[in-house]
């Protein structure tokens, strides 16, 4: 059956014009649009979570024949109401790209050949074996992804951790959300959000820490601006390190310096207890005060360690410490006016406005990311302004499961599905439902994202597989990791859709099927779990990710743990998944229920979803009598945090003297390997480019399109400046995004991360400028 | 026979009537932005002429403050 070609070309016709309408109006809808409309007749759609960002808009694929040919906002889905991004719109197309990995390829005498699938698992699961023996199984590794399914992640833990006994299973989400988990347990002793997003409607008040949610969380920001304009008295305050889409839509956006975010944290907690906005009945009966080690350092050294030893303090001693905050001195380190600092005081202080905190990469990428969540926390904590309709500290994801997979299912080298791998009753709990011995699991984590590649660099890695990620773009300070798994005895193997950087490195390609090509699970910001059949058949050999690993682990004699069939497996690991969280802290749905609904929420207890968590009315994992219960923490307080302000790993000198930011678009997705696909996203977005603020481009005798090189002590990129386009930098620093591999921004940013979440700040180093 | 995408403008308070007047042009279908005040419009004209007289009236529309175009496709084939 063909479909009309008149209606596919008017549906790319409106698509492009939706596109621009994106770039050009922040958080503009169409909940009318229908791609395909023309054609609908010939079309079923089927539901899927979309396969882009961690929002996770429910989406309707059409398909026609056995190919997925269009895309609409799911209007049962209470994530996106039937809204979609323009990414979300365009995404089906990502399936069908000209040059499509469908057949596995081993290296041989330096060139890819071709293989059968067979054969490459083959090598594999050998190559495994063998590095195992002569090195030992710390040498091998797994390194996914929060574009991982959950069924992904489970039986990559499940081989790594619990049958060969390594605990070398990382994800790309320790680049983007490490710091958040990491804010959540200690604050509150246990992760993700205790809103959701139904907040928006409730929030009178919306501050954005480091967040330009007009083009990254695009559908979020268009609910936040539709309830602005339904009840005319709500706030939006845009607090960032350059003026973006989101700037502009704000009510009033206000610029800091790098890394100042945490003294004018402070300097609003300075305020709220001077003004005595201080919710005492909360503060008293739900937090305890505490301080940690300070000069952390950056991690830019090899082996670099550190453990945070937290020490109780008085609210007294914490109001002393809270004395070198006062909004004059703050507005000497930040940059933010004094009147600034104690406006946003005010708007968190007021108890008669509900207010929201979101953030994403500003706060995440940060070498003291841990430290401005605990922070930001601290203000609603003080507050009492948390776990209610409206009053919610959201931490955004980037990724569609870097919740789901990677914080849930734990594929971090120091968790397990429930619990960590240093505790021995979760060690227990994976033996026996893994059924494996309980000494097959190390209690020692090894390696964290960067210390992972770094052991790949040394030789203590010998064997990576690396499966839904691009690290080879995106790993920070490039240079080095490429020139690691480049390096002879180092055995790379990527499982992929398309080309990139990361399968130019590899031993052996496998091609993967992607997002409706399979059965799977994403888990999304919002601690909503969403199922997705296989909807269309995946082209030539390629498989999922799941089953790829399941192959191996049979070759590697672990049939016992990976018994199922073709037909069966996803439902079949989902029950055995769901047992790690039976507890009314974290009760999943059950597999039939997540192939009825566009999504649950955990906890899902007798049947009901949780919103918010904590509050006794909402959350039945609350202890009965209280109004609040921080259950994560062990006498149910939440901690606020006494934590300093400390400047970046590096700063422009004389030298290197500007700062260089970066990050995303609103058309591409991640390092752009699908989107740069989708010839509509290509098209309204073909190249990267330095933002440079006019002025400075006027010193340098830069106008807009000409080429500038950009250095740092680490490497250099040459591309086009893009001089008061849609985003301008202050005067002193430059922003690239990351998602055209043509330009790897990634050479020159520095491998520096916070100490206690070992995620790297990609928003802050030095370089200096050339006009080429 | 062209299919040509367009934002278009409305004057200010003007996007019902927009919608309205677009929404009864031959050639023309619409999608309005629920939360801003900007309409994509697509056209799809038979032959050339059409087009012409199209754009002509677009031009005087009084609703309309102002049109971008964002994809052009000739489907002569
Ligand atoms: S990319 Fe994100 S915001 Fe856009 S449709 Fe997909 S999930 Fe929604």
């Amino acid at each position: 059956m063909k479909l009309n070609r008149r209606a596919f070309i008017k549906s790319a016709a409106a698509g492009s014009a939706i596109v621009a309408a994106g770039s050009i109006f922040p958080g503009i809808s169409f909940a009318g649009w229908q791609q395909q409309e023309g054609a609908s007749g010939q079309i079923s759609w089927q539901k899927a979570p979309c396969r882009f960002c961690g929002t996770g808009c429910g989406v309707l694929v059409g398909v026609s024949g056995d190919r997925a040919v269009a895309v609409k906002g799911d209007p049962n889905c209470s994530v996106n109401k039937g809204l979609c991004c323009v990414k979300g719109f365009h995404s089906v197309q990502a399936l069908y790209g000209k040059d499509r990995i469908k057949k596995a390829q081993v290296r041989r005498n330096g060139k890819m050949v071709e293989v059968p699938m067979t054969e490459a698992l083959d090598l594999i699961a050998a190559k495994m074996k063998e590095t195992i023996e002569k090195h030992g199984k710390d040498s091998v590794a797994m390194y996914g992804s929060g574009q991982w399914t959950i069924p992904d992640g489970y039986v990559a833990s499940k081989l790594f951790k619990g049958c060969i006994g390594t605990n070398n299973v990382e994800a790309n989400a320790r680049l983007c959300m490490a710091s958040a988990v990491t804010g959540f347990m200690t604050s509150f002793g246990i992760d993700e959000p205790m809103g959701c997003y139904e907040d928006i409607e409730h929030a009178d008040v919306f501050v954005t820490w480091g967040n330009n949610m007009a083009e990254m969380h695009p559908v979020l920001f268009s609910r936040m601006l539709a309830s602005r304009k339904r009840k005319k008295n709500v706030t939006i305050i845009d607090f960032a390190t350059r003026t973006t889409r989101s700037s502009q839509a704000a009510d009033k956006s206000i610029l800091f310096k790098p890394s100042t975010d945490l003294a004018v944290a402070n300097a609003i907690c300075y305020e709220i207890i001077r003004n005595d906005w201080v919710n005492w009945d909360f503060v008293k009966k739900h937090t305890t005060f505490h301080k940690g080690k300070t000069n952390i350092g950056y991690g830019t050294e090899d082996h670099f360690s550190f453990t945070d030893v937290p020490e109780d303090i008085s609210f007294e001693q914490y109001k002393t410490f809270l004395a070198d905050y006062t909004p004059e001195k703050v507005e000497k380190i930040s940059g933010v006016s004094a009147k600034d600092i104690k406006y946003m005081a005010s708007l968190y202080g007021d108890p008669t406005k509900k207010v929201m905190s979101f953030w994403c990469m500003g706060m995440n990428q940060h070498v003291r990311g841990t430290w401005i969540q605990n922070l930001v926390y601290n203000i609603h904590l003080l507050t009492g302004k948390i776990s209610t309709p409206g009053n919610s500290p959201f931490s955004l994801t980037g990724q569609p499961s870097a919740c789901g997979t990677v914080r849930e299912v734990g594929t971090l080298t120091h968790a397990l599905p429930h619990g960590v791998v240093m505790n021995e009753h979760d060690r227990e709990m994976a033996a026996k439902i893994w059924d494996v011995p309980v000494t097959n699991i190390d209690p020692k984590p090894t390696y964290h994202t960067v210390e992972m590649f770094r052991a790949l660099d040394r030789g203590d890695i010998r064997f990576m597989w690396i499966q839904v990620t691009n690290p080879m773009v995106t790993m920070p300070n490039l240079n080095r990791y490429r020139n690691g798994a480049l390096k002879d005895d180092r055995f790379i193997v990527v499982s992929d859709v398309y080309p990139t950087p990361t399968t130019a490195v590899a031993d052996v390609i496998l091609p993967a099927t992607l997002w409706v090509e399979q059965e799977g699970m994403f888990g999304n910001s919002e601690r909503r779990t969403q199922h997705f059949d296989r909807i269309v058949p995946g082209p030539g050999d390629t498989m999922s990710d799941t089953w790829q690993i399941i192959e191996v682990a049979r070759r590697l004699g672990f049939q016992k743990q990976f018994p199922w069939g073709e037909d069966e497996y996803i439902g079949k690991i989902w029950e055995e998944y769901r047992r790690f969280h039976d507890s009314p802290k974290h009760n999943m749905a059950s597999y039939e229920m997540l192939k009825e609904r566009s999504g649950v929420q955990w906890p899902f207890v007798n049947g009901k979803e949780t919103r918010w968590r904590f509050n006794t009315k909402h959350d039945p994992a609350c202890k009965p009598g209280t109004d609040f219960d921080f259950y994560g923490k062990k006498d149910g307080k939440a901690w606020i945090w006494a934590r300093p302000y400390e400047p970046a790993a590096e700063s422009p000198d004389q030298e290197y003297n500007f700062w260089l930011n970066t990050g995303r678009v609103i058309e591409h997705w991640h390092t752009g390997s699908m989107t740069r696909r989708i010839p509509v996203l290509h098209n309204a977005m073909p190249e990267s480019y330095v933002e440079i603020n006019p002025e400075d481009a006027a010193d340098l005798g830069v106008v807009n399109g000409e080429k500038v090189k950009i250095i740092s002590r680490r490497g250099s990129v040459t591309m086009k400046a893009s001089i008061n386009g849609r985003g301008v930098p202050p005067r002193g620093m430059v922003f690239v995004p990351f998602f055209d591999e043509s330009y790897l921004i990634n050479e020159v940013t520095l491998d520096a991360f916070c100490p206690i979440s070992k995620q790297p700040d990609y928003k802050k180093c030095a370089v200096r400028l050339e006009k080429v | 026979m062209p299919i040509l995408s367009f934002l278009v403008l409305p004057q200010a308070g003007a996007m019902e009537q927009l919608c309205a007047d677009l929404s009864a042009m031959e050639h023309c279908e619409i999608i309005p932005s629920d939360n801003q005040e900007v309409v994509v419009l697509v056209t799809d004209t038979p032959d050339e002429e059409a087009e012409n007289k199209l754009q002509e009236m677009l031009k005087n529309l009084p609703s309309l403050q102002s049109i971008s175009m964002t994809f052009g496709h000739n489907a002569e084939q």
